[in-house]
């Protein structure tokens, strides 16, 4: 008997380091939820809407705001970064649309992810961008969207709730459709 | 042969009162990043506290190379210092700008920590599930030597009865003996 307790022994710590290792690697790569409740025909609920990030050149520096916020609006939540060479292609059609979405009572709200704030800043003049964005300086708040990569963009009705994503270069036929499908559906 | 079975186990009960002892000081101490940075992290704590004439000399120590050390390229997603690329350009630039301001290396890193979030950080934090990072290898010596201290006499002790019947002297039956010395009684004759 007390020679099987090592062998079983080893054993449960290897189905631990195992454990160990597949919890590690699952909690930390991207989760496709909302993707997977949007194919099922669902409006899932924003995510972390409340969560207050620091909003970039904002005035004072620390000054903080939440996708809650604009709730009532129609919002193309998109993910960016300066380092990002698809988010510069993208940065002309998402000020077309919110020079769009303006009129409509609704707005782009971009949201920087691994960027320091100079760089970030330096972007917004290049591009000519007006519309505000958000820094997520934890990473956390993108990790809630299954953001690894960038740019992704979310299409958020009136009421908070996804009807679209764009994981990559968002196209104009699908910002279009999408925007139509946030200001019908809420 | 005991005095050698117990000093194994003496040897084997120290390194657990050693691991023991890691444990306990990584857990008392909640300011630490990380067990691995506490030995880098050391002398600029030792700075803060120092009078101010010797704080201005250590802040001058503050250098590229030993933040690119302790630091992450974000998007290449390996150590600055091996990293060459348009971000990491970047990075030295905004870590060159807060060493020219005279930030020490505690402040560099919290605030690279504020632009670019946990993960510039090489090292992972010694909270959370982050911890596994340093619990495991530390676990994974304890257990070995558990399993040292188990194994250790068992085998010492196989050893020696292996030896033990490799020494015996085979007994001959009387049949053999008779032939033998009959064998041996021809060759000498």
């Amino acid at each position: 008997m007390r020679s099987r307790v090592l062998p079983i022994a080893i054993s449960l710590v290897g189905v631990c380091l195992v454990g160990l290792l597949v919890y590690g690697v699952t909690a930390r790569s991207a989760s496709r939820t909302l993707d997977e409740a949007l194919a099922d025909g669902q409006r899932p609920a924003a995510p972390q809407a409340a969560r207050t990030l620091p909003v970039l050149n904002g005035s004072p520096p620390d000054t903080g705001d939440s996708l809650a916020a604009y709730r009532g609006k129609v919002v193309v939540l998109n993910f960016w970064a300066s380092w990002c060479v698809p988010c510069q292609d993208e940065a002309p059609l998402l000020e077309r649309a919110q020079s769009s979405l303006r009129g409509h009572g609704g707005t782009v709200l971009g949201v920087t992810y691994l960027d320091a704030s100079p760089d970030s800043e330096r972007f917004v003049g290049e591009q000519h961008i007006t519309y505000p964005s958000l820094r997520d300086t934890t990473g956390e708040f993108a990790h809630a969207y299954g953001t690894d990569q960038l740019p992704e963009s979310f299409v958020i009705d009136r009421a908070g709730h996804i009807v679209a994503i764009s994981r990559g270069e968002i196209e104009k036929g699908f910002l279009n459709k999408a925007i139509k499908l946030a200001e019908t559906t809420s | 042969m005991r005095t050698r079975t117990s000093s194994a186990e003496g040897f084997a009960r120290l390194l657990m009162a050693v691991a023991g002892a890691a444990i306990l000081a990584l857990l008392a101490s909640p300011t630490a990043p990380a067990l691995g940075a506490s030995a880098t992290t050391a002398p600029v704590q030792a700075v803060q506290e120092a009078p101010r004439g010797a704080h201005a000399r250590a802040r001058a120590k503050t250098s590229l190379p030993a933040i690119e050390r302790r630091v992450m390229c974000v998007t290449c997603k390996i150590p600055l210092m091996v990293a060459d690329s348009e971000q990491a350009s970047r990075e030295r630039e905004y870590i060159k700008g807060l060493i020219s301001e005279g930030k020490t290396e505690a402040q560099v890193e919290s605030a690279l920590v504020g632009q670019y979030g946990p993960a510039v950080l090489a090292l992972p934090k010694a909270s959370g599930f982050d911890l596994a990072a340093y619990m495991v290898p530390l676990a994974a010596v304890i257990g070995l030597a558990g399993v040292l201290m188990l194994l250790l006499p068992r085998w010492r002790t196989r050893a020696r009865v292996q030896a033990g019947k490799q020494t015996d002297t085979p007994t001959l039956g009387a049949a053999d003996a008779a032939r033998l010395d009959a064998d041996l009684a021809r060759f000498e004759r």
